[in-house]
């Protein structure tokens, strides 16, 4: 296939980038979309040009490092998928396709598709952990709990912190990464004790790291690529409001 | 040189007792005053960072990931085994430890092993306190299944996502000491040396990723969890930027390396579809449970796998092991699923892979059961092959997976630099020739929860009068004008090669002739044609960019570098081991009817590697390993 | 904890849906009282004009009234203060598809709002100064007659037309808003989630339905019907 590219380009954060052209001849449908921007950059180099910096290693979708605007969506066109789990058989002999980094105030381009996510870091410190420490935890079975909860709390859990949900949000707003650690941690009896402090905390920082509001449009779960569900964002808000007036 | 375990004395099941009980312990005032380097956040070293750091120690952790959540133990699939014995279904300490060292075909230390299964019941509490959410049964409590050619269940999991789970677990740990200020945590760096002073491990030189910038950074002991180096063979299940280069360069300043060639290659990943591929995808060994395993009884096949009629297949695993048969262990699988395609029997557009059916399974229980238990793997099958698994066959192939050798450690997980540990996957400690599923990710968090923390303050307690070094000593200086020669000359080359196609080459070479099966003469050959790789790697390679600013390709050819020096000396590893045994299949060394077959005679031995400086051959020095508490049986899966 | 959490993006949101489910609950009021309106002429005059004498008279009412213009004041600069936030720390693309992945009208609440707005500027202006300040006649039973008045308006076309775009603006605003609020304030059991946006969709139709029928009505009497 051949396969036409518009690449944003930016050296680093200070300067401005802009969409720059390439043209791929032997696209192969069986290719990953991160295998083509792989042959890309193997074609940059040897042609003495700067490859293309974007973000990837685990690739099979479970370490979050991967993430671009494709076509002007997150990890592209299929919904629920990471980019490095998009395949170029979704795209037809000819297409161009429009590539970009997320984009948010809270996150920060580095150099071409690589955005700064540290946020999300900052955002588990302020309070995204139950606070036990290494060595003598309690019986594991000492506290039941049901089958359906663990399922729940492991649907919360089950985020990659790759940010598709601020990308896609006309906000950027974190609140499906913020509300399903909290979500998360106050389904469950062992985190339920500090939930209270917890979500304050990490709505400030969340708050303080640039992201905007959660006005439930609902686009993050539609590209969260484990679909994580915006009623974590409700259990957020549930918690935060007892915390407010109970504090 | 005699090689020194440490194991403590006393019976099998009192020796991790005895230890803890007569560790030295370091008074809190003084911890404030030790440092400590922490290389990697995976599950290793997320949960040794916090530990340490929880215990007052300050603890500088780097990951070369954006994020220390990131960490390729993310990846773990399957579960975490420990003998709880919830399903009172016989399992014990004693057990766990047998099945180990069995399933590490009587290649790893009794004592470790004994201490890895000790430590597992305690795991799953921790765990369970950070709020991993294990599966559990309706009435509440843990649940478990069986994994991997044991015969009781021990496996807990949070569904396909069980390190993920762990890792988050011991992330937000790390992340709470980040924020209490007892670890500095640095992402996006990478380690390029170890800083040793008076031949103790004081520091590390690391690269900023994001700026370039060399930076120094010094510590009173250097731990080392930076995870597999499967990834040596291009082709592997492992994340792109897994490397080598923490323990290779350690091992370059007097680490021993223990059995570089013992690689684990699981069997059910999805095979290579084209040159261009970057990496294999693994689907979880569960998938035995149900999948029957065949290959066409026809060699270069050309019918559907559908029109092709029953008795024309031949189910390989189920004829050669009739009492393990699909489940038959890893290297046993592996190496049966290369003998079929390199006879000619492979299937697919590459002929690369053998079929893994759930027709039966799904006649019997049907779709919706099917359904219930794999839905998420047929997915993701689907989401990768665009290929309906509920209508044919899945295709599978071996892949690159797990490293069982690496540095080499003591009882106390010290390698042979005093001050310098190494954790996790990066040592080469407790699964001997071979890893049972659900261990690795046991080892790492008994490793970093369990062990380290006594053995790192055992360690500790004898520098407390070591005052913390300025970074311009001369060892520092010396140490970073290396790491900027070594950047220079990758840079400098100029080529028409990039660092890809040389790991391509590499790869494809060591999979040929130090993979499933190796050989005396292939080895030979395999060591000659890799000095050639290096040679032309340092005449013909491409690097495009600068030192000092972000260059995900030099990172690359650094890696790269790293691997065509530990090729090297794996297969040099491997030619020495004129046996078979676990993951390491000698073809000379085999039984008639085509089995390992283990010399414990003259190789019941740890290889460990001693560095002799560049382009000399290393020299061997075994540690011999002594078996009260087992009788060596023939690993057999009939 | 030194947190202040009054002006976190929660709150804010929190704020939005209060008084936005105030509003609500005054849109039902409001239509419930406007349907008299459809009654027959001489009936629908007495009933709405001693509806509206009654509504005018109670203390009771008086304060609900103030805590009506609160809220569409407050729901109005929170949302202009949301917007604003969102607006600098959203991100913009060269090429941009997100509104693939959710509805036209969740992210169009600020214009729907706006609308919303504008179209209360005339409606105060024509029925609710009027009332208050204007010289009205009086009907038979001494009642301010604002039948009359809000016969008079929908009698033309055009304003019967931007009653209806509007109310369809309202519409749209409701069908998100309604369940968003419910988000925003916690409601996060599936079950009741589900029940909600049924309710919430419903209640939209409903209330569009009901206050676009009316002038619509009315304009139909005078021209057509009875012609």
């Amino acid at each position: 296939m051949k396969i036409y590219l518009k690449i944003w380009r930016q050296n680093d954060a200070g300067t401005p980038g802009k969409m720059v052209d390439y043209t791929l001849d032997n696209v192969i449908p069986h290719m990953s979309f991160l295998e083509m921007m792989d042959t890309l950059n193997e074609q940059l180099i040897l042609a003495g040009d700067r490859p293309v910096e974007f973000d990837h290693d685990c690739r099979e979708g479970i370490c979050g490092q991967c993430g671009m605007m494709i076509n002007g969506r997150a990890h592209g066109p299929v919904a629920h998928l990471t980019t490095c789990q998009l395949h170029m058989r979704e795209f037809k002999d000819g297409d161009t396709i429009y590539i970009e980094p997320f984009r948010g105030k809270g996150f920060p381009i580095k150099r071409d598709l690589r955005v700064d996510r540290s946020a999300f870091d900052r955002i588990i410190m302020a309070g995204g952990f139950i606070a036990v420490n290494t060595g003598q935890a309690p019986e594991a079975n000492g506290i039941p709990i049901s089958h359906e909860d663990a399922e729940s709390a492991f649907d919360s859990a089950a985020c990659i912190g790759c940010g598709a949900c601020v990308a896609t949000c006309k906000n950027s707003s974190a609140a499906l990464f913020t509300s399903a650690k909290v979500a998360h941690l106050a389904k469950l009896p062992q985190g339920e004790i500090e939930s209270r402090k917890r979500v304050l905390a990490m709505v400030q920082q969340m708050d303080e790291e640039q992201f905007g509001h959660c006005t439930n449009t609902e686009a993050c779960e539609v590209e969260c690529p484990q679909s994580i569900s915006v009623l974590n964002i409700a259990r957020m808000n549930w918690e935060y409001a007892l915390s407010s007036v109970t504090k | 040189m005699e090689l020194n375990a440490k194991i403590p004395p006393g019976p099998l099941k009192d020796k991790w007792t005895y230890y803890k009980d007569h560790a030295k312990l370091v008074n809190p005032a003084n911890r404030k005053k030790l440092d400590v380097i922490v290389v990697g956040t995976g599950l290793a070293g997320s949960s040794i960072a916090s530990s340490l750091a929880e215990m007052g120690y300050h603890v500088t952790s780097f990951c070369f990931q954006d994020s220390a959540r990131r960490a390729h133990s993310v990846a773990a699939q399957g579960g975490v085994n420990a003998a709880k014995n919830y399903k009172n279904d016989g399992d014990s300490t004693y057990r766990m430890f047998y099945d180990t060292i069995k399933g590490g075909d009587f290649r790893s230390r009794e004592a470790n092993v004994y201490r890895l299964a000790e430590c597992s019941a305690q795991l799953i509490d921790q765990a369970v306190a950070q709020g991993v959410p294990f599966g559990r049964e309706y009435g509440g409590y843990l649940n478990n299944r069986s994994f991997g050619g044991v015969q009781v269940s021990r496996t807990f999991y949070a569904r396909g996502q069980t390190g993920q789970q762990l890792l988050l677990g011991a992330y937000q740990s790390l992340m709470r000491q980040v924020a209490a200020k007892t670890v500095s945590l640095f992402t996006r760096h990478e380690m390029l040396d170890v800083v040793l002073v008076d031949g103790k491990a004081r520091g590390v030189i690391v690269r900023n990723l994001d700026t370039g910038e060399i930076e120094r950074h010094t510590a009173h002991a250097v731990i080392l969890a930076s995870g597999g180096f499967g990834k040596i063979y291009y082709l592997s299940t492992l994340a792109m930027g897994c490397n080598a280069s923490a323990i290779w360069r350690a091992h370059k300043k007097g680490a021993f390396m223990a059995c570089p060639s013992w690689t684990q290659v699981h069997p059910t990943s999805l095979p290579q579809s084209g040159s261009y591929q970057s990496k294999l995808t693994l689907m979880s060994e569960s998938l035995r449970n149900d999948g029957r395993i065949w290959v066409p009884l026809k060699p270069n096949e050309s019918r559907k796998p559908n029109d092709i009629p029953e008795e024309e297949r031949d189910y390989y695993l189920e004829r050669r092991y009739p009492a393990f048969g699909n489940l038959a262990p890893r290297d046993i699988s592996s190496r049966a699923a290369k003998e079929r395609i390199d006879a000619g029997f492979g299937v697919g557009p590459q002929q690369n892979a053998v079929y893994l059916d759930f027709s039966k399974a799904i006649k019997e229980q049907g779709k919706p059961k099917i359904k219930e238990k794999y839905g998420n793997l047929f997915d993701m099958y689907h989401k990768i092959t665009a290929t309906d698994a509920y209508a044919e066959p899945m295709m599978i192939s071996p892949a690159a997976h797990f490293s069982m050798g690496g540095l080499w450690v003591d009882y106390e997980l010290m390698t042979t630099i005093p001050g310098l540990f190494a954790l996790g996957e990066a040592n080469f400690a407790d699964h001997g020739a071979n890893r049972l599923g659900a261990n690795s990710l046991l080892q790492a968090c008994v490793d970093g929860y369990f062990v380290a923390p006594y053995t790192v303050s055992n360690y500790l307690s004898g520098e407390i009068k070591e005052p913390r070094l300025e970074i311009d000593r001369q060892e520092f200086v010396d140490a970073e004008v290396a790491v900027r020669a070594h950047l220079s000359k990758l840079l400098s080359i100029n080529g028409s090669k990039t660092a890809d196609q040389y790991h391509k080459t590499l790869g494809k070479l060591l999979y040929d002739y130090c993979g499933l099966s190796r050989s005396k003469a292939g080895l030979l050959k395999a060591i000659g044609e890799i000095r050639e790789l290096r040679k032309d790697f340092y005449e013909n390679l491409k690097v495009s960019g600068d030192e000092d600013e972000m260059n995900g390709e030099l990172e690359k050819a650094g890696r790269v570098s790293d691997y065509l020096e530990v090729a090297e000396l794996m297969c040099q590893d491997a030619l020495t081991r004129e046996e078979s045994c676990g993951a390491h299949f000698r073809e000379e060394y085999q039984t008639p009817e085509g089995e390992a077959l283990r010399n414990d005679e003259q190789f019941c031995f740890v290889s460990a590697w001693q560095y002799q400086g560049e382009d000399k051959e290393e020299i061997l020095i075994p540690e011999p390993l002594t078996f009260e508490n087992v009788e060596l049986a023939v690993r057999s899966y009939k | 904890m030194d947190h202040n959490n009054t002006t976190s993006t929660l709150m804010r949101k929190t704020l939005m849906a209060l008084t936005g489910l105030f509003l609500c609950f005054f849109l039902v009021i409001h239509l419930l009282g406007n349907l008299q309106l459809l009654l027959p002429t001489d009936q629908a005059r007495e009933s709405f004009n001693s509806y509206s004498q009654l509504l005018s008279g109670n203390i009771f009412i008086k304060i609900i009234s103030y805590v009506l213009y609160a809220s569409i004041i407050i729901h109005s600069l929170d949302a202009l203060i949301i917007t604003l936030k969102n607006k600098k720390t959203s991100g913009k693309y060269v090429y941009d598809q997100r509104g693939a992945s959710s509805k036209w009208y969740s992210r169009s609440m600020g214009i729907l709002g706006t609308i919303i707005l504008i179209f209360l500027v005339f409606h105060f202006k024509d029925f609710w100064y009027q009332y208050k300040f204007g010289s009205l006649p009086v009907d038979g039973a001494g009642h301010k007659d604002l039948y009359t008045i809000v016969v008079g308006v929908y009698g033309d076309l055009w304003y019967v037309l931007f009653y209806v775009v509007c109310m369809f603006a309202l519409g749209f605003h409701l069908l998100h808003g309604f369940f968003s609020a419910a988000r925003s304030l916690g409601v996060y059991h599936p079950k009741y989630v589900a029940w909600i946006r049924v309710f919430g969709a419903w209640y939209s139709y409903v209330i569009t339905i009901g206050f676009a029928v009316i002038p619509v009505y009315i304009y139909l009497t005078q021209h057509v019907l009875w012609n």
